[in-house]
């Protein structure tokens, strides 16, 4: 039976050309934004190196100080990490507390050529909480940034742009007039990946100035990974208390508060977004993110249900004779819905073949520096139950419609 | 075989009621070749209809080999369709994108049986009405008279011991029509099928037992 349902929707679908070619362009092309879009997400979000810990990580990303009138916003001072945060791995809860800088562009000139290097400044812990993947040599040390010894770790394509691929071990690169020794080289990382992408690596003391010491709000990220993520709670309402412990360092009478909070990547991405008190964000942004997503989804159905609607009417002459030599409601259902599934599966199929051939195209095209995008298991999974989802809802109700016919009435051309 | 007792049919619309059927009482014997008569609108096709459980009578009951199936759902009556009757239309509703041995499996697909053994009874079928050249064709590479034949042999492929067939040679020049009525008449010779057919032509009632004439959905004659 399902061999001949096959058979026939293979059938039907080359006959009908049109039909096939519009709904195919229509589920193929939602297939291909989807997958585009949960790869970017997948590249920004899913755990993966160096971010191996990231399940258990809570990032300090967003600050602020706040009064009646004012409001700055940044990243946290490196005052408040040393002074408030970085203590914070002496709780059993914690296991390590890092800062790194948000990149800065460093400018470097080599044969009067000028090379642009989007630069990090971290602490020695940022090696141990990030597990790079090195390539040659080894990162900095906690000792070498208490020392404000000029040493660097590089990306692979910096080594390129620097020594043409040849070992880097050892060599000094002029970064903004100052020459750094490169201690380690580590393989290339993703623009999206917040808390690793960089080009060069550096220790924090390193800085031209020391002014970065006194500030509260400034440019500093912090990661604190936790023992599990039951901790999440614990550490989060702790870094609260010392927000507002905080609170009596401000020395700005414009200002009364100090605000901010460890978040989780996703929770970080919300805070950002204008969708209201603070305790409500991340759950409206789901919903707002799942009724996008439906709506999204919805418009092809609703083409392919309209499409499949008026193909009853083409078809009431093949439903009526069908139900006339013993096809049963259910048995016609079958048919219908075996039909649109090989259609929905021949759609994600192409959909998924646009979707590698545009993800390989965003990674060559360097839109996203050192963009990895993929279709892995994850983002494949997701395309195939969307697809599967359009077959069944696309094809449920107009299966439903064409079962109840009237065997005599269909038999005559009238499929209402 | 077939007994309908005080059966009408009426059509409701939002302002008129139609009788397509008014009280009619008759039964067909096994082995049976009748031939139903009027005019347009008598009620013929309803009538067919009715006997073919493709529809249901608005009162009294249709039997089939006793049981009255007033009651019977949706699967009960495909089943039934499917094991005893098979169906002629004279627009032959063969499915296009179908081969001519596809359109004959149809009713074999709610079967239980093996693709070699419903592709084996299709050929036989169409070897039967002198088709068995024709298998890969599509119904549309088809003359009228060959189409015929091949909806002929979809209605008998299951070996079903009542075939309905409405006006079967009423698109057909007279001499496929005389071809499709010898056909009909052997298989009611031969295999002693039930055949229950429309027609407007006097010529091929004339070669049928017994002819039920309806006039205004009732039963004259």
């Amino acid at each position: 039976m399902l061999r001949n349902y096959l058979k026939v929707a293979v059938k039907v679908l080359l006959r009908r050309k049109f039909f096939t070619f519009i709904s195919l362009v229509g589920i193929s092309l939602t297939l291909l934004v989807l997958l585009v879009a949960t790869a970017l997400l997948d590249q920004i979000f899913a755990v993966k190196a160096p971010e191996v810990l990231g399940w258990r990580t809570l990032g300090i990303y967003q600050m602020a100080l706040r009064g009646p009138e004012m409001n700055y916003q940044a990243a946290a001072g490196y005052r408040f990490v040393e002074r408030f945060l970085r203590p914070m791995a002496e709780l059993p809860a914690v296991e390590a507390v890092s800062a790194f800088t948000t990149p800065e562009t460093a400018v470097s000139y080599l044969g009067g050529k000028k090379i642009e290097s989007e630069l990090k400044r971290t602490d020695g812990e940022y090696w141990r909480v990030l597990r790079f993947d090195f390539l040659e040599g080894g990162p900095f040390s906690a000792a070498d940034d208490d020392s404000g010894r000029r040493v660097a770790v590089i990306s692979a394509s910096t080594r390129e742009k620097f020594f043409g691929g040849e070992t880097a071990l050892g060599k000094g690169i002029d970064l903004d007039g100052r020459r750094f020794e490169v201690t380690g080289v580590v393989a290339d990382v993703p623009y999206l990946r917040l808390a690793s992408y960089a080009d060069v690596w550096v220790p924090i003391s390193t800085a031209k100035s020391n002014a970065y010491e006194n500030e509260l709000i400034g440019n500093f990220r912090v990661l604190i990974v936790a023992r599990g993520r039951a901790d999440f709670p614990q550490i989060k309402a702790e870094v609260q208390s010392r927000l507002r412990e905080a609170k009596a360092l401000i020395d700005d009478p414009q200002y009364d508060r100090l605000t901010g909070g460890a978040d989780t990547p996703f929770e970080a991405a919300v805070r950002i977004l204008p969708l209201g008190a603070e305790a409500r964000r991340t759950g409206r942004l789901l919903w707002v993110a799942f009724l996008g997503l439906a709506a999204f989804l919805l418009l092809p159905t609703v083409n392919l249900v309209n499409i499949n609607l008026s193909r009853i009417l083409d078809r009431s002459s093949e439903i009526g004779v069908r139900r006339a030599f013993g096809a049963s409601s259910a048995q016609l259902i079958g048919q219908f819905l075996v039909e649109n599934l090989v259609l929905t599966l021949a759609g994600g199929a192409i959909g998924l073949l646009l979707g590698a051939l545009a993800l390989l195209a965003i990674n060559s095209s360097e839109i996203i520096p050192h963009a990895q995008l993929a279709i892995n298991y994850r983002v494949f999974l997701a395309a195939l139950a969307t697809a599967l989802f359009f077959g069944l809802l696309s094809g449920v109700y107009p299966a439903y419609r064409m079962s109840k016919l009237h065997p005599a009435l269909a038999l005559q051309g009238k499929a209402s | 075989m077939i007994r309908l007792e005080s059966v009408s049919k009426l059509y409701r619309t939002e302002r008129v009621e139609t009788t397509a059927l008014d009280n009619i009482n008759l039964e067909i014997a096994q082995g049976e070749l009748v031939a139903v008569m009027g005019p347009s609108g008598c009620g013929k096709s309803t009538l067919l209809n009715l006997m073919g459980l493709l529809d249901e009578p608005s009162r009294g009951s249709v039997s089939i080999d006793g049981k009255t199936i007033d009651h019977y759902g949706d699967r009960e009556l495909a089943r039934l369709r499917n094991q005893r009757v098979g169906f002629i239309f004279q627009q032959f509703h063969l499915v296009s994108d179908l081969s001519v041995a596809d359109n004959v499996e149809i009713p074999l697909l709610y079967r239980k049986m093996s693709n070699r053994e419903r592709r084996i009874a299709a050929l036989t079928a169409l070897d039967r009405v002198g088709l068995s050249s024709r298998t890969r064709h599509f119904p549309t590479q088809l003359s009228g008279g060959q189409q015929q034949r091949v909806a002929i042999a979809r209605a008998i492929v299951g070996q079903p011991s009542i075939v309905l067939a409405d006006e079967p040679t009423g698109n057909l020049d007279s001499a496929m029509g005389d071809e499709i009525m010898a056909i009909l008449e052997e298989l009611n010779r031969e295999d002693g099928t039930t055949l229950v057919m429309v027609t407007h032509d006097p010529r091929m009632a004339a070669k049928t037992h017994r002819t039920i004439r309806l006039f205004d959905g009732r039963q004259v004659q």
